[in-house]
């Protein structure tokens, strides 16, 4: 690519880059404004909360300082602990039920038929609907007197789905991976449809079988797609908020009471900001460990290609 | 305990949630520059401001038009909220420089952390001499709008208080009458079952419904009481040997099946409950007032055909309480910012006496199907239901507020989950009373 016989514009469009001075480095100034909304919305209000985890404040009056009062409650109450164990539960069993099938849906779905098209528009519907008309929708279709299983009259589906304390939790997951899969089969389905077809013909050629080829290509090309779609399960499933709330409130009793819910009514239902901003921080520091760790674990700070060979 | 309160989630909370820590450092910044003392609203003078709720602004609107016209000098801006986007917002904005003049307030233990705060203002001796509209109000409504035997809030709104509603068709069939006392309830549980009906409608997935059985329990059990040494703060209040036996006597219920099944999943707030007990599924729901407006979107001619039938909460033997108590939701109030002027705080006192509970008022509320708490309405409202549930208040010789609204607000949440427990039977009388225990005080 030579600019030299392109003329008045190019030379001009050089000329601006020797003005802007230091070559194809971009300018520093380019990172301001995420860095302004960064800092803005990001760091000061973490600050803060940090900040507000030491003092009592009921939002009146203005904060007192306590020192590690709320910690100490905090991390000596066991409604935190079942908080956390809680919100371990929901990440591992959205994981272990999301993954496969928004595995399958992807890969289903980056064929290139035409109904697929079809199909994918139908599967990545709830992608398009608020979590709160999501929550309010399932509400009524688990009603136990109106819902899904009196119009079906089906006895089976007659349960206590959000009153029974021992089903509440799964019904909860089964609704957020009802929202969520379609988003991850997103994912993979851009991940499948990157995946080179010359890698399905060598393989067919060497007579791998569909099943076969699924796990000896597909898998391992999608690494990358897997890591990152897992990384944003797991954090964000530390911060599913809305969906549980409008469902269950936290209840019955504790039995979906996720540490930002418990954040949340501490914080606004009880207005104890300063115990529910150590739950606030607590969160951050969960939410960075379990994501630096996943990075590290799969090597995926080192992005390497897939594609070595194809 | 309004129906447009209980809306599960508003878009502020939503957001609140979804940036939690950006709401607190909102909110932070708020209370920083709210230690200024400037006056209410952001201009000097008499002139105010007025936070209200849409639910009540049609009440409202008429008489700040009206004011307005009048007082040029002390004019009011009125800005009006969705009820739960206004509860997140003059938490923060009470305190702050542009605090309202007017304060829409629910009364209770969110009005007390305003008194103790020092936010509202003491209006019984401005009110001295002006209180000729009050007079016209029930003292047990006005009560409500007392903190320490001081008035800080007056009346703004319709009463509302909780009350049994029965399908007169299924007991005809199951061939009972309407429970008069807790003994005729229960007896009455295993003959409406093998009737093939379920005995109680409750909307527990909604929460709030499972107060109104403790509330009432309690006060027939022991009397209005119980619950004030609660909220004086008193040690141990709520090992009240009557808390105990109220909260008993509701696992018992829960035992005998009186119950529909699957109650803890039944929404309140879609009014699914009242549908149980409209559509002749169940025979008898506990509910608030505001529940009767519903109930024709649900069955048609439900009401008109004589199906509904509606009576106050069964007397406890032996119960100290008188039986024709109430418990629910007395009224919603004004109260004025102890940051006004004294010009300001004299205009609302004005204010207050020259538009509110005047006979066009009344009219308006009463029209609108809602139950004015004022001494002589019976005339203004239609016969049946309304006039009934009017009497019923104006007979009550206490009011007992909704004990969410009257607990502080870190009481309250502690009450919610325990309650909550307590009605799926994983906690015992004696638990709930020990963990509720220690939120005396705050």
């Amino acid at each position: 690519m030579t600019a030299t016989t392109a003329g008045a514009p190019g030379a001009a469009r050089e000329g601006a880059r020797a003005a802007g001075g230091r070559g194809a480095e971009p300018s520093a100034w380019y990172l301001a404004p995420a860095l302004i909304f960064f800092v803005a919305f990001g760091i000061v209000p973490l600050v803060v909360a940090a900040v507000l985890s030491f003092t009592t404040w009921d939002g009146l009056t203005p904060p007192k300082f306590t020192g590690l009062d709320n910690w100490v409650d905090e991390l000596s109450d066991p409604v935190t602990y079942n908080a956390l164990w809680l919100t371990l539960k929901v990440i591992v069993l959205s994981w272990v039920l999301q993954t496969p099938l928004s595995l399958l849906i992807g890969v289903f779905t980056a064929g290139r038929q035409r109904y697929r098209a079809v199909l994918s528009a139908l599967y990545f519907l709830p992608l398009v609907l608020s979590a709160a008309a999501i929550g309010i929708a399932f509400k009524a279709l688990l009603d136990p007197n109106y819902g899904l299983g009196h119009a079906f009259g089906v006895k089976a589906l007659v349960q206590d789905w959000l009153g029974n304390t021992d089903l509440v939790l799964y019904t909860v997951v089964l609704v957020i991976a009802w929202q969520f899969i379609p988003f991850h089969s997103l994912l993979y389905q851009a991940g499948a449809r990157q995946i080179p077809p010359s890698l399905y013909e060598a393989a067919s050629i060497d007579g791998a079988g569909r099943v076969q080829q699924f796990f000896s290509i597909t898998i391992p090309q999608l690494k990358n797609t897997i890591i990152a779609s897992t990384t944003l399960m797991v954090v964000g499933s530390l911060t599913y908020f809305d969906l549980v709330f409008i469902l269950t409130q936290g209840g019955p009793g504790y039995a979906t009471r996720l540490l930002p819910l418990d954040m949340y009514l501490t914080g606004f239902q009880a207005s104890q900001l300063g115990s529910a901003s150590v739950l606030a921080v607590l969160l951050v520091l969960i939410g960075l460990v379990l994501a630096t760790i996943i990075t590290r674990v799969s090597g995926f700070n080192r992005m390497t290609s897939q594609q070595e060979g194809a | 305990m309004t129906r447009a309160m209980r809306t599960p989630l508003s878009r502020r909370s939503f957001l609140a949630a979804g940036g939690g820590l950006a709401t607190l450092a909102a909110t932070g910044a708020l209370s920083a520059c709210g230690s200024g003392r400037s006056a209410g609203g952001s201009s000097a003078g008499a002139a105010m401001t007025m936070w209200g709720i849409t639910g009540d602004q049609p009440f409202i609107e008429p008489t700040v038009t009206e004011w307005n016209a009048a007082h040029a000098d002390s004019a009011i801006s009125a800005n009006y909220f969705g009820t739960n986007d206004y509860k997140d917002k003059i938490r923060t904005g009470i305190s702050s420089a542009q605090a309202p003049t007017l304060v829409y307030t629910w009364g209770g233990g969110t009005m007390r952390s305003y008194v103790d705060a020092g936010l509202v203002q003491d209006l019984t001796g401005p009110l001295s001499g002006k209180s000729g509209f009050l007079d016209k109000v029930l003292p047990s409504v006005l009560d409500a709008g007392k903190v320490d035997g001081k008035t800080y809030a007056v009346p703004l709104s319709a009463s509302a208080p909780v009350l049994f509603y029965y399908n007169h068709d299924v007991l005809t069939k199951v061939g009972i009458e309407q429970p008069k006392t807790w003994d005729d309830l229960m007896s009455a549980v295993p003959k409406i079952k093998s009737a093939g009906f379920a005995p109680i409608s409750l909307g527990g997935g909604s929460k709030w419904p499972y107060l109104m059985w403790i509330e009432y329990l309690v006060d027939r059990i022991g009397g209005p009481d119980v619950f004030k040494r609660v909220l004086d703060n008193t040690e141990g209040a709520w090992s009240d040997p009557a808390v105990l036996q109220a909260c008993q006597q509701i696992q018992d219920l829960i035992s005998a099946g009186g119950f529909a099944d699957g109650y803890a999943s039944v929404s309140a707030d879609t009014n699914a409950d009242l549908a149980l007990m409209a559509t002749g599924r169940a025979a008898m729901l506990l509910q608030g007032a505001w529940a009767f407006d519903s109930i024709d979107g649900i069955a048609k001619n439900f009401v008109s055909d004589g199906k509904l039938a509606y009576g106050a909460f069964p007397a406890v033997s032996g119960g100290k309480g008188d039986p024709m108590n109430i418990a629910g939701n007395p009224s919603q109030f004004w109260a004025v910012s102890s940051k006004a002027n004294p010009q300001q705080t004299s205009a609302a006192i004005d204010y207050f006496s020259s538009t509110l509970w005047t006979d066009p008022y009344t009219k308006r509320l009463a029209d609108s199907g809602n139950i004015p708490p004022v001494k002589d309405a019976s005339a203004l409202l239609p016969k049946g239901f309304p006039q009934g549930v009017y009497e019923m208040i104006q007979k009550a010789p206490s009011f007992q507020m909704s004990w969410d609204l009257a607990l502080s607000p870190a009481a309250s949440a502690a009450f919610w989950t325990q309650l909550d427990l307590l009605f799926n039977k994983s906690s015992t009388p004696q638990k709930f009373a020990d963990a509720m225990n220690k939120t005396i005080g705050k």
